[in-house]
């Protein structure tokens, strides 16, 4: 088995009744790169908190490179590596002097070359001396990432690396998951920035309701789910769709002058050159064609709403989807 | 057992670095603070009044007013040290970290403890200016010291732990050490006192410690030092108690 964390009927049920997660079942693979979408509250930051030890799990277990994270705590924290959501920093402290007290709590020796390498793979080696407080809040997110690399994790975590960054930094940031991911590092972020996971990620999962609705591979995900629209103009406005078109999964837009047909590219035929054939012998004329396709974005939606209207009947398919 | 010992170094490390940097308002507050007491208590008033015990009342106080700002100091810096990440937030570092809760305590109660006995020797080198200092059980003092500096960082920890705003930091050391102090025989002996509230100030565990710690000095005591030990002992495992079942619970640090 490849999995480097294994996740099993995770639940975390907060004090005050709080249903962050339930029952996730998870396994994710030696140095792939998971994107886990969902909304705010959805329990992304809580799955992420009790895998690295801040939040204790009312349910189920979690094993990290074969350890498991309340019996074998030292060994499993020791992989892993977690950059917050919030730029939770102290203020006094020198952005050397961070850096090395991260490094020291995971119990590693003094190691200058790497630190002073990473700090510079960051843009951040010209302010070491400078005191935390007076970083701007993009400077503050380079640290947090520079303090969980400090140790040289097998594993990192990034809780919405990219919110409120700007497109230098998120640029920098995507580079240095990638060269991570190329040294072997496993990554696990989530973002609200779609387009991003749709860009980086290997697998993505998509939590609602403290649910993984579902976790696939990110190809095929867009392929299973993917619908692809053709979208017909034609030269005059008509009442209702012709007989003959009426067996074709198409609609009549507002103005009345566009056939929407919408399709499955996953298919054997999309069945569009019957459909161009049909509409010719109709009578009607065309005038402009174009397709679309639905993004990450549109699926991510769909799900989520799907989550909220029939929520057994995801939890289903998340199963059968999770089966990696 | 497996320590994590590198963490409880830099834990200690920069807890100790975080107090280098204010060093001026660390140790000169407490050392004004008391050189004033001598001023007024020591010179002005105890001129006045003869000899408590045979000791010269400017000497008398000596231990006394090591004690006020050694309980004060030991208190907040512990729990300062940690209320401060947990107020920031940046404490996620320190829990999701493969360190024990065990090697969390010592790493910030070894610094606070440290840097409160650090300050107990300058306040008695500045009382050493104004009365002439005499020690006849150093051995004595300087483990009452130790206990006491770690007894009150652990106090100052649960502290810390326990408050969720600066309020809370700040209201046990001001409505309830503070005053304890004062009370508990810091200034004057208790057999000054009339029989009703000399029972009265034997509930106060500060008596035990200020007594035990005079009586290293001159060898006079308001209880038997053995006693004072005990007190400072019980206090001592009292506090490590609260701090375990804190720890067991995840006590407003882990949800």
């Amino acid at each position: 088995m490849n999995s480097i964390i294994s996740i099993k009927n995770l639940s975390k049920v907060y004090k005050g009744g709080h249903k962050a997660l339930n029952r996730i079942n998870l396994d994710i693979d030696k140095g792939e790169i998971i994107a886990l979408l969902g909304p705010n509250g959805a329990g992304k930051t809580t799955l992420i908190s009790t895998i690295c030890g801040i939040v204790s799990p009312t349910g189920g277990s979690v094993s990290v490179g074969g350890n498991d994270i309340i019996k074998n705590f030292r060994e499993s924290r020791q992989l892993i590596g977690l950059v917050p959501q919030e730029l939770t920093l102290g203020a006094f402290e020198t952005v050397w002097n961070t850096i090395q007290f991260s490094r020291g709590l995971f119990g590693k020796k003094r190691d200058d070359n790497y630190l002073e390498q990473l700090l510079k793979d960051l843009s951040l080696w010209d302010k070491k001396n400078n005191e935390l407080r007076t970083l701007s809040g993009g400077m503050k997110r380079r640290v947090l990432i520079a303090k969980a690399l400090s140790h040289q994790p097998k594993i990192l975590f990034l809780d919405e690396p990219t919110a409120g960054v700007d497109v230098e930094l998120r640029k920098d940031m995507w580079n240095i998951v990638r060269k991570l991911r190329d040294s072997g590092v496993t990554i696990i972020l989530t973002t609200h920035y779609i387009e991003e996971a749709e860009e980086i990620a290997d697998r993505i999962g998509v939590i609602s309701g403290g649910e993984l609705l579902l976790i696939e591979d990110k190809q095929v995900l867009m392929q299973k789910l993917g619908k692809k629209q053709l979208v017909l103009e034609i030269t005059e406005t008509i009442d209702s769709i012709p007989e003959s078109l009426s067996h074709y999964d198409l609609a009549l837009d507002e103005n009345a002058n566009k056939l929407i047909y919408t399709y499955d590219t996953g298919g054997d035929g999309t069945g569009i050159t019957k459909l161009l054939q049909t509409l010719q012998e109709s009578g009607l004329q065309l005038k402009d064609m174009q397709t679309t396709q639905s993004s990450l974005e549109d699926i991510f939606v769909t799900l989520v709403h799907k989550g909220s209207d029939n929520k057994d009947m995801d939890h289903q398919e998340a199963k059968v989807g999770g089966a990696s | 057992m497996n320590l994590n010992l590198q963490a409880i170094k830099v834990i200690y490390k920069y807890e100790m670095l975080r107090s280098w940097k204010t060093l001026f308002q660390s140790l000169a507050s407490p050392v004004i603070s008391t050189a004033l007491y001598f001023v007024v208590f020591g010179s002005a008033i105890g001129s006045r009044i003869d000899t408590i015990e045979g000791v010269p009342y400017g000497l008398f106080i000596v231990p006394g007013l090591t004690m006020l700002s050694l309980l004060t100091q030991s208190i907040s810096n512990a729990s300062f040290g940690i209320f401060f990440p947990k107020f920031t937030g940046s404490i996620y570092e320190v829990l999701s970290a493969p360190v024990s809760f065990f090697e969390i305590m010592v790493g910030y109660v070894g610094a606070a403890a440290s840097k409160s006995f650090i300050l107990g020797i300058v306040i008695l080198i500045t009382a050493s200016f104004f009365v002439e200092l005499r020690i006849e059980h150093p051995i004595w003092m300087v483990s009452f010291l130790i206990l006491t500096c770690i007894s009150f960082s652990l106090f100052g920890f649960i502290i810390g732990l326990w408050a969720n705003n600066f309020e809370k930091l700040q209201v046990i050391p001001l409505l309830v050490i503070t005053p304890l102090v004062f009370l508990g025989g810091s200034f004057y002996s208790v057999s000054m006192l009339p029989p009703f509230w000399q029972t009265v100030t034997l509930f106060n565990p500060v008596l035990y410690l200020v007594s035990g710690f005079r009586w290293s000095f001159f060898e006079v005591s308001d209880v038997n030092v053995g006693l004072s030990l005990a007190m400072v002992v019980v206090f001592l495992l009292a506090c490590l108690g609260v701090i375990s079942w804190m720890f067991k619970t995840g006590y407003r640090l882990k949800e």
